[in-house]
């Protein structure tokens, strides 16, 4: 689904990605670690598009096509879905409002009609079940005067309206308190399926226990150093990052 | 900024100034028009044509009279250059008879131009429960659902023929509220205004439909002077609108229109304005000096409520106020202002409490984009007896762009201690993560920025009528394409 080939990104002169590959099939969950400051957030920035970010070199394909060449909201057309770590407000637009909108643009793209109020309606109703989200919330404005935890529940519940094909969740986990955590994660867990694909970028082990990945890997300086399996995850959590990063420092000097 | 982000904002800052004014056309009809230029002759001709009354001519003559003494009023924060008042025609009607018995026996040119504005003057009004007159140039052309009005009593017609049929109440109301000599424009439109609307409602009558007035320039070289007067006798209510438009064209049109509400004991009054004039190309050449006096009385337990979506004109300095002179009365003043390419607005509102326990509420919302000029002046007087008088008013400013201004000018007079005033002001801009957020949950730029101005409008957009208030939201997004910051 999605295979990135020597990546290089930065912000102005200061390269920060330098040359990621990363390959993920549908119906994977891969989570990607690593100490502050190596990549994560800004990979998932340009896979998404934002523009501050300048691309050097390299691809991100992603279902025959390169996202490089689209626009942040034709990849998300495409079903590219990114969980945001600070979600931004929208004063006075409703977050039904703004689901409703973003459903219908991307209808539009595939040039289809806008989807009937009763279907949308239904659809509303049945992912608040799956995400245990009660009904006042449809009317409040777009993250205005949500807590932490509630702003990251409004990110899984646009992710569950929109049913992306690869979601990206960005240090979700931040933020969240321990039930908090495990709401959000039954409902990413709920949204899997074998066709779709998600990306779990987190500092912690902690959401990894509730979100099982099927593959860890290590950024460092912008580089992917490591990949393993989901016990990789435990041992990072036992040893902390240092070993991996060491062994990076030395091949790299 | 990284040079990629800058490129694409002046690509977006281009498309706004390229973005063309939909109602820009002219139409060919036939008009009967004056000289230009003013003098007492003009104003005795303008009577003339009206047939007005001796007590009318009077009128006139004293406030042209009176506006030759007058200086034309440079306090508000607009450049531009004074209109050369005798470069100006003074009246022009289409040739056609005015007002026709049926709206079918409409010149077929003029109907075809309204079709082209979207509005229907036809019996399909019904549906949309909306009386309308129509202005054009200077002369009510079609005014639909007199009938039907009468029959409650109330009185709808173009301010020429309540001249004539009403004169009682005309004479009592014309000028009450905005004295001739109120101001240089006030004056000016006295002297020379050819028509506009006038409406009555009875004592204790409910307006059953949405009344409108559709202003239109087409002439050249003509100014419009209209005059709406608008009296809503004890314990009844209305809801009333009008909306504005005029060819693209490269001279500067002066509008300077009156409009005085009277609202009885326990009357409520709703006037809204979707006002989109021409704004002039992106240059700053063309477009309508708007100058317009805006004023309303309320007594005793009454209620004038002003909204007004302000997209166009060149110039635009207009303040639409409120006399509470009656206990217990209210004002209210929601504006959306937007300003974009070289338009510049002095707006906003004035809330003058006389009467004990009255209230007033200020929710002025301004945009500004490309080299615009957007601002807030607005004065809240609490006289010594308004005692236990409250004022909330709130202003807000969003810029779009780095090349554009926006100013609020708020004066503030308490005379008591049992008042209560408060003032909050904000100024905001566009940020790029709303608009990536909305990219990234695939919302384009452009209807980004309309989802945003109309979260940041909403409680303005709200109190207009429900079928205007998705005409406004429309209009705000082609005033705004393209212009990101």
């Amino acid at each position: 689904m999605l295979k990135i080939n020597n990546l290089k990104a930065g912000i102005e002169d200061n390269q920060i990605l330098k040359g990621i590959n990363l390959e993920i099939k549908a119906g994977e969950v891969h989570a990607i670690m690593g100490p502050n400051g190596s990549g994560k957030s800004t990979l998932a920035s340009v896979i998404a598009g934002k523009e501050e970010y300048e691309v050097e070199g390299g691809e991100i394909d992603f279902e025959g096509q390169d996202l490089l060449d689209l626009t942040p909201e034709e990849r998300a057309h495409k079903g590219v879905f990114l969980s945001f770590q600070y979600p931004v407000e929208i004063p006075g637009i409703s977050v039904s409002n703004f689901i409703k909108t973003s459903i219908n643009e991307r209808r539009k793209a595939a040039g289809l009609e806008s989807m009937p109020a009763k279907n949308l309606l239904k659809m509303l109703k049945e992912k608040m079940e799956l995400l245990s989200i009660d009904k006042g919330y449809l009317s409040r404005n777009m993250n205005e005067g949500f807590s932490g935890g509630e702003k990251k529940r409004n990110e899984i519940f646009q992710m569950a309206m929109l049913e992306p094909k690869l979601a990206i969740l960005d240090e979700t986990d931040s933020g969240l308190d321990i039930d908090a955590l495990r709401i959000v994660a039954n409902g990413v867990n709920k949204l899997r399926t074998k066709d779709n694909a998600t990306v779990v970028i987190t500092h912690y082990q902690r959401l990894l226990d509730y979100i099982i990945p099927d593959f860890v890997h290590v950024l460092y300086k912008g580089r992917i150093v490591k990949s393993g399996g989901k016990e990789l995850a435990l041992e990072l959590e036992e040893k902390g990052y240092d070993w991996i990063t060491k062994e990076a420092d030395k091949q790299w000097a | 900024m990284s040079e990629k982000r800058q490129q694409s904002e002046d690509k977006l800052l281009e498309k706004v100034t390229t973005t063309e004014y939909k109602y820009g056309f002219t139409t060919d009809i036939e008009s009967d028009t004056i000289p230009k230029g003013l003098s007492e002759d003009v104003v005795r001709i303008i009577s003339a044509k009206k047939n007005e009354p001796e007590w009318m001519l009077e009128y006139r003559l004293k406030a042209y009279r009176a506006w030759l003494e007058m200086e034309e009023p440079e306090w508000a924060n607009i450049n531009y250059t004074k209109p050369n008042y005798q470069e100006i025609i003074y009246y022009s009607a289409p040739k056609q008879k005015p007002v026709l018995d049926s709206l079918d026996d409409l010149d077929p040119e003029m109907k075809a131009m309204f079709d082209k504005l979207g509005i229907s003057i036809g019996e399909q009004n019904k549906l949309a429960n909306v009386a309308v007159d129509i202005v054009m140039d200077s002369v009510s052309v079609a005014t639909s659902f007199k009938e039907k009005l009468g029959e409650l009593g109330i009185i709808f017609c173009p301010i020429s023929d309540a001249i004539q049929d009403h004169p009682e109440l005309v004479q009592k109301y014309l000028g009450s509220v905005v004295p001739a000599r109120d101001n240089f424009f006030s004056a000016l439109n006295a002297a020379v205004f050819s028509d506009g609307s006038f409406c009555y409602i009875p004592k204790g009558v409910k307006c059953p439909m949405e009344l409108s007035t559709y202003f239109r320039i087409n002439e050249a070289g003509t100014g419009q002077f209209e005059r709406t007067l608008l009296i809503a006798d004890q314990g009844s209510q209305v809801s009333y609108l009008e909306g504005c438009t005029a060819p693209m064209r490269d001279e500067n049109q002066l509008h300077a229109a009156v409009v005085e509400l009277i609202a009885m004991d326990d009357a409520n009054i709703k006037y809204s304005t979707v006002q989109n004039w021409y704004p002039g190309n992106a240059e700053g050449v063309g477009g309508v000096f708007n100058f317009v006096t805006k004023r309303g009385i309320c007594y005793k337990n009454a209620k004038i409520s002003w909204t007004q979506v302000e997209t166009g004109s060149a110039i635009t300095w207009k303040y639409p106020s409120c006399i509470l002179k009656g206990d217990n009365s209210i004002g209210e003043f929601f504006s959306v202002a937007v300003t974009n390419n070289m338009q510049q607005n002095d707006t906003g509102t004035k809330m003058i409490h006389l009467g004990k326990n009255t209230k007033s509420t200020i929710i002025a919302k301004g945009i500004s984009a490309g080299k615009s000029e957007g601002n807030y002046r607005g004065l809240v007087r609490i006289s010594k007896g308004a005692t236990n008088s409250r004022n909330f008013s709130q202003c807000d400013s969003l810029l779009m762009g780095d090349k554009c201004g926006a100013h609020t000018f708020p004066y503030i007079e308490v005379k008591n201690n049992s008042s209560k005033v408060e003032h909050e002001a904000t100024t905001s801009k566009i940020g790029e993560d709303q608009i990536f957020y909305c990219n990234q949950r695939g919302i384009g730029t452009e209807a980004a920025i309309a989802l945003i101005v109309n979260g940041y409008c909403k409680d303005v957009l709200n109190q207009l009528p429900m079928e205007f208030a998705v005409e406004a939201q429309k209009l705000l997004e082609i005033s705004l394409e393209g212009s990101v910051g």
